[in-house]
C-alpha cells in the first residue's frame, strides 16, 4: 500500500520539496486524482528505491503553485495535469495553457469527475495555442 | 542567424510522432520545445470505464513494444491491493517474457538507431536479429508482442520442455548474432564518430532531470528497478549495467551490456523454473486502498498508481511511463547539440512516444 509521508499545504509546498532536493530525492512524478470534493495532488520522490509521497489537498478553484522552477522535470507532468483536470498552475516556467496533450478540439479537463463545477478556467480555452 | 525548425512530428528517423521545435543559431540548438498529443489516446480515463480484470488487457496496449511489462507491473498492484501471493513459477515466467520483451525492444532500438545515423546494414542486421526473439516469445505465448499472458495472480499460460528448449535455441542463435553485430556497433570508427561525446547529460543533471533506465545508467547512475527483486530477480541475483561516458555512446553501450545480461537472465530463469500452480484464484473486487507499483522497462522504471474503493472500477489509474521522465533530460541533451546531431540523440534516448501520451 501506499504511504502518505506528509500532508503538505499551499503555504508550504515548495519549501517541503525544496527541501528533499539537495537530499539526492529524485523525481518521479505527480498524480492528481478528483475526489468529487477537492482534489488530490501527490507529488512522489524516490531515494535508494524508497517512495516518499507528499500529498496536497487542493480545493477546486485553487490555482495550484507550480514547483518547475526548482524542479524542472516536474513542468511536463504539471502541464498534463492542467490539461487533464484542468486545475490552473501558476508560475509555470512554460505554460502549454491546456494544449499540452489535448488538441484544440478536445473534449476541456476530461478527467474532472462533474465537469463545469471544478475550476473556472473559460479564458484559457480560448486561449490555448494551436497544436 | 536564428530560426526555429519544427522537427517532426513525420520525420524519416522517428518511429512515432513527436514534434521538437528546435530553436537555432546558424547550425546549432539553443533551446528545443516538445510539441506531444499526436496520439493521445485517454487510455488512464478509459480505464475508469473498465472494470479492474478488463484493465490487465487495457495497459498491455498502452505501448506496443514493453505490453508484456505494463500488464504484470499493473496484475502487481491489484496483486498487492488484494494481497495475493503470485506462485513461484509465475513469478520466474514474469522474468522470461520480461527479459525476452527487454531484448527485443533494444535490438530495435539499436537498429533504428543505426538507421538514423545512416548505417543502415547494421540496422537490417540487428532487425533481423530482433525476429530471433519475436519467434520466442510467439513459440510460447502465440503472440509477438501483446503476449496476454500474464493475468491478476500469475500467468495464463505455461512454458513446457519443448518450448524451453526453443526459446534456449533462439538465446544462443541470438547470442551468436550478437558477437559479430555488437563489435560493429561500439568499435565501428564511423558509429564512434556519430555517438561519442555527443549528446551529453552529465551524472548531475541526469539526476535532477529526473532521467531513468539507460539514459540514466549511461550518466553513470546505478539505478534499476529490478534491484529492488520483484518477480524472480531477487532469487535470480541482478547487478545493474553502468556507463559513465554520459553520452549517446554510453547509452549504446548500456543498452548491449543489458542485450546480454537479459539472455543470462532468461537461460537462469529457465534452468531455475520451479513447479508450482501458475496463478492464484481470487474473488471479489480490489479492497479500497492506493497502491504505487513500480517495475523496469526496456527504457527505464514504469510507474504505476491505483486507486481503489472497493469497487469493480478503479477511481484512478495513473501510468508515469519512462520516456515521459527521459523528455526533460532529453531537452537538457539537445541544448548546445548541432542539427545533424538532433536526430541521433533522440533515438539514443530510445523514446516511445505512444507510451508517453497513453
Amino acid at each position: 500500500m501506499m504511504t502518505v509521508n506528509e500532508v503538505i499545504t499551499i503555504d508550504n509546498m515548495i519549501e517541503k520539496i525544496a527541501s528533499l532536493l539537495p537530499r539526492h530525492y529524485r523525481f518521479v512524478t505527480m498524480t492528481a486524482v478528483d475526489v468529487d470534493t477537492h482534489f488530490d495532488l501527490y507529488y512522489h520522490f524516490d531515494l535508494d528505491y524508497e517512495l516518499t509521497t507528499l500529498l496536497l489537498k487542493l480545493d477546486k478553484g485553487a490555482k495550484l503553485p507550480s514547483i518547475s522552477g526548482i524542479c524542472p522535470p516536474a513542468l511536463v507532468v504539471e502541464n498534463e495535469i492542467q490539461d487533464l483536470f484542468g486545475i490552473v498552475v501558476s508560475g509555470l516556467n512554460l505554460d502549454y495553457r491546456d494544449h499540452f496533450l489535448l488538441a484544440t478540439d478536445a473534449p476541456a479537463r476530461p478527467f474532472c469527475r462533474v465537469p463545469g463545477v471544478s475550476v473556472s478556467i473559460v479564458e484559457t480555452e480560448k486561449t490555448g495555442g494551436e497544436k | 542567424m536564428s530560426m526555429v525548425i519544427p522537427f517532426g512530428p513525420q520525420h524519416p528517423v522517428l518511429p512515432e510522432p513527436i514534434q521538437l521545435r528546435l530553436s537555432l543559431q546558424e547550425e546549432r540548438v539553443t533551446s528545443a520545445l516538445p510539441v506531444l498529443g499526436y496520439i493521445h489516446r485517454g487510455l488512464e480515463k478509459l480505464a475508469e470505464e473498465k472494470d479492474f480484470q478488463q484493465d490487465a488487457y487495457l495497459v498491455e496496449r498502452v505501448c506496443g513494444i514493453c505490453s508484456f511489462i505494463h500488464s504484470m507491473c499493473y496484475c502487481q498492484g491489484i496483486e498487492e491491493l488484494m494481497d495475493l501471493k503470485v506462485p513461484p513459477r509465475a513469478q520466474y515466467l514474469r522474468v522470461v517474457w520480461s527479459e525476452l520483451h527487454r531484448m527485443h525492444s533494444h535490438l530495435l532500438a539499436t537498429g533504428l538507431l543505426a538507421d538514423a545515423f545512416g548505417f543502415e546494414n547494421l540496422f537490417m542486421q540487428l532487425w533481423r536479429t530482433r525476429e530471433h526473439v519475436m519467434d520466442a516469445m510467439e513459440y510460447t505465448t502465440g503472440a509477438r508482442i501483446m503476449l496476454g499472458s500474464c493475468c491478476i495472480g500469475g500467468v495464463r499460460k505455461d512454458i513446457n520442455e519443448e518450448q524451453k528448449k526453443f526459446v534456449l535455441d533462439k538465446l544462443n542463435t541470438v547470442e551468436k548474432d550478437l558477437k559479430v553485430l555488437l563489435p560493429v556497433l561500439l568499435e565501428d570508427y564511423s558509429v564512434k564518430k556519430r555517438l561519442v561525446g555527443i549528446g551529453m547529460l552529465d551524472q548531475l543533471t541526469a539526476r535532477e532531470r529526473g532521467a531513468v533506465g539507460p539514459t540514466a545508467r549511461g550518466s553513470g547512475l546505478a539505478m534499476d528497478h529490478r534491484m529492488t527483486g520483484y518477480c524472480a530477480y531477487g532469487e535470480l541475483g541482478f547487478e545493474p549495467v553502468v556507463e559513465n561516458g554520459c553520452d549517446s555512446y554510453a547509452r549504446t553501450q548500456v543498452r548491449a551490456g543489458e542485450l546480454l545480461q537479459s539472455i543470462d537472465l532468461v537461460r537462469r530463469a529457465l534452468d531455475r523454473l520451479p513447479d508450482s500452480e501458475l496463478k492464484v484464484p481470487f474473488k471479489g473486487n480490489p479492497p479500497a486502498g492506493e497502491v504505487v507499483i513500480r517495475a523496469e522497462q526496456p527504457r527505464g522504471e514504469v510507474f504505476y498508481f491505483l486507486k481503489s474503493s472497493g469497487k469493480d472500477k478503479l477511481d484512478r489509474l495513473r501510468v508515469r511511463t519512462p520516456t515521459f521522465a527521459n523528455l526533460s533530460p532529453l531537452l537538457a541533451m539537445l541544448t548546445g547539440c548541432t542539427l545533424p546531431d538532433v536526430a541521433v540523440i533522440i533515438l539514443s534516448v530510445d523514446p516511445c512516444v505512444s507510451c508517453t501520451e497513453r
